[in-house]
């Protein structure tokens, strides 16, 4: 490739460095000062958690680091060495690799470590993987382990489904009341889940920045400014930092800065990231001209169900309304949907060897979408963290190629 | 008379190509890729232009594909090997048509439309079930010349089946038919449906099934065992083992034609 193309961060993003940089530090120090933690799934009930005065934690956001400083690889082999299959989530096993060798992307903030979990708190919306990983912690620290069980390949969302989830999550509260020493206080869930469902509105407006051409974000920015949403959704620095992003990002379309200089091609990232090699990827894209201008992955923490005067019934349509966890045609729907409003010209699917649950491209969707939207396809295989399942050459070549077949396209002359 | 050359460097070998303005061949040559690219793709052109009788300033555009392609100091574009391959079969079949092409490190089936425009492709995916590796492996296993492959093969009355999708597995697998008393050619024409097998699930072809690459240019066979599993006759162009390198010529030639610098 004859040239590169570096980005600079966006002036938010100093914010958010800080913003994050803190909340690690209250969760290293929160055990100290006498503050319970609670190790919460991404997609997991954090609202109810915060409302009971936990530090949440969430060990997918651990995953990724581990995932993106890649550091993974050589951690997941420990986790293979004990009894958990190459095969599984690589979130779980390079997170437990790193538990089991000591060794974590928060000692680079110079912070000890994760925080040791006083109750493990599940929902399986997304996978099992999530519950056998709370499990293994809960047996090594002798800690409760509890959660939610949602139904997967879902539908409609119907009464009966919501009537359980809902009635899962309540079932949650006296057993966490108990570990947190403090009763529920009602007015507190409703102030946290609406700075949540504020966050979501941010976040979302943020996205949608996109669909703007040019787009002043990408995919791989996405992947990185999506932080807040996950790990500090029912606080105000989330809604405040997204204030801020939003602006910034709005400020740039109206003055034509683009994510991509010259786009001239519009891909949709189906499926997980391949967080080792984001920053190539971003700049292979970048060279090919084409922007990533959406993802399923990005678009997971939008939660516009959250309603605070009825927190319990609408977390739960917002965690089982989760893409990953609806039937194909639902998702194929939300796609249709996705590739209209972005202007997408074709769609990535990442085939991530260990998190099947997050690779559509195998119940042939990618036929079915391009018969319907005549959109062409390509698969990517690859991992979200264990990058001995990538081959660079490979998909290098594959991206390339693709584009070219974007440009023989009769739409491009 | 302008001169046109196109390089691809793949993972066991280099092949280049010149043609003249009319995208007629007039010279070729192959080398090992061996782990300097640079250097093979010098050889080559070297190699090239003496056969041709020809200078380095006889050339007008250079393009180079493969995975060295972006080690080649000379080189004026740098499409993929899969668009090289399209290109350079579409210019021997202008007919909607599926394109195989076996190569030492990768198998693709490229789907191009009755325009010669790529519609969908697949590559192989991480291991090299598939390519011309498992052949070689395999030939190293039973103490072969890899050119034996296609004569045993052929003269093969039964087959022996190889089940294994990993080359390393399916060595081993070899070791166990030669204890179980299986002739050679039985199981090296095992291993050539081995490789047809894990072609036929990568797609499904549509229009003309086409051949090409080093495989099918050394192992004829393969290409007939290939249009049995599919219920169609293969069609092999000119130089298969060219055909990216000569695909890479023609890119360098529409290059002209495209509006690009025009040849001195």
């Amino acid at each position: 490739m004859a040239t590169t193309t570096e980005r600079k961060d966006f002036e938010a993003t100093k914010k958010m460095k800080a913003i994050m940089g803190q909340y690690f530090t209250d969760l290293t120090t929160g055990p100290a000062q006498g503050k319970k933690t609670a190790w919460c799934t991404s997609v997991g009930p954090a609202e109810l958690l915060r409302a009971l005065g936990f530090n949440v934690y969430f060990p997918e956001n651990h995953g990724a680091m581990l995932g993106a400083t890649r550091m993974a690889p050589d951690l997941i082999p420990l986790a293979n060495a004990r009894g958990f299959s190459p095969d599984i989530c690589s979130y779980l096993t390079s997170d437990i690799g790193s538990y089991l060798k000591g060794e974590s992307p928060f000692q680079k903030m110079k912070l000890s470590g994760p925080p040791k979990a006083d109750v493990l708190v599940f929902n399986t919306n997304q996978c099992r993987d999530v519950k056998d990983w709370f499990q293994f912690y809960a047996r090594e620290w002798n800690v409760p382990c509890i959660g939610i069980h949602t139904p997967r390949s879902l539908g409609e969302l119907d009464e009966p489904i919501i009537e359980d989830v809902a009635t899962q999550i309540k079932g949650l509260i006296a057993p966490l009341e108990q570990i947190a020493g403090q009763k529920l206080d009602p007015e507190k869930l409703r102030a946290i889940m609406e700075l949540s469902r504020q966050c979501t509105v941010l976040w979302k407006a943020v996205l949608e920045t996109a669909a703007n051409r040019p787009t002043p974000i990408t995919f791989f920015d996405g992947t990185i400014q999506m932080g807040p949403a996950v790990v500090l959704r029912g606080l105000p620095e989330a809604v405040d930092y997204y204030k801020l992003l939003l602006a910034e990002l709005q400020q740039c379309v109206a003055n034509g800065v683009a994510a991509v200089a010259d786009e001239k091609y519009r891909i949709y990232w189906e499926g997980m990231p391949i967080w080792g090699k984001l920053r190539d990827l971003s700049t292979q894209f970048q060279n090919l001209k084409t922007a990533v201008v959406a993802s399923t992955y990005c678009n997971s923490w939008i939660f516009e169900d959250l309603d605070p005067a009825d927190p319990f019934r609408s977390m739960a349509r917002a965690y089982c309304r989760l893409f990953i966890c609806r039937s194909d045609d639902r998702k194929e729907k939300y796609m249709e949907e996705m590739v209209a409003k972005y202007k997408v010209d074709g769609i990535l699917y990442h085939d991530s060897k260990t998190c099947p649950n997050n690779s559509n491209n195998r119940y042939q969707m990618p036929q079915r979408l391009e018969q319907k939207l005549h959109k062409p396809y390509l698969v990517v295989h690859g991992d979200l963290n264990d990058l001995r399942l990538y081959s660079e050459e490979q998909a290098r070549t594959n991206i390339e190629a693709f584009i070219e077949q974007l440009a023989e396209r009769p739409a491009h002359g | 008379m302008h001169y046109f050359c196109g390089i691809d460097i793949g993972a066991a070998t280099a092949k280049l190509v010149i043609i003249d303005e009319h995208g007629q061949t007039v010279a070729k040559s192959i080398s090992r890729s061996g782990v300097d690219y640079a250097k093979a793709a010098e050889k080559n052109l070297a190699d090239a232009l003496a056969a041709a009788k020809l200078n380095r300033t006889d050339l007008c555009h250079s393009f180079s594909t493969g995975y060295g392609r972006d080690n080649v100091p000379w080189s004026d574009g740098r499409p993929t090997e899969i668009a090289c391959h399209g290109r350079g079969a579409w210019h021997h079949i202008r007919r909607k048509m599926t394109l195989i092409d076996i190569g030492a490190q990768d198998s693709k089936m490229i789907h191009l439309d009755d325009q010669g425009r790529r519609t969908n492709f697949k590559m192989n995916r991480k291991c090299a079930a598939g390519t011309g590796s498992f052949l070689e492996e395999i030939a190293l296993r039973l103490a072969l010349p890899v050119e034996d492959l296609n004569e045993l093969a052929e003269n093969s009355g039964k087959d022996v089946t190889l089940g294994s999708f990993c080359t390393v597995f399916a060595a081993t697998e070899i070791l166990a038919k030669i204890r179980a008393g299986e002739k050679v050619e039985d199981i090296v024409k095992g291993a050539f449906r081995s490789v047809v097998k894990r072609i036929a699930e990568m797609g499904l072809p549509d229009g003309a099934l086409v051949m090409t690459g080093g495989v099918v240019a050394h192992n004829p066979y393969l290409a007939t065992l290939i249009g049995e599993s599919f219920g169609q006759p293969v069609v092999v162009p000119p130089d298969p083992q060219h055909i990216g390198a000569f695909g890479a010529a023609l890119f360098a030639m529409d290059k002209i034609k495209s509006g690009g610098k025009p040849c001195s």
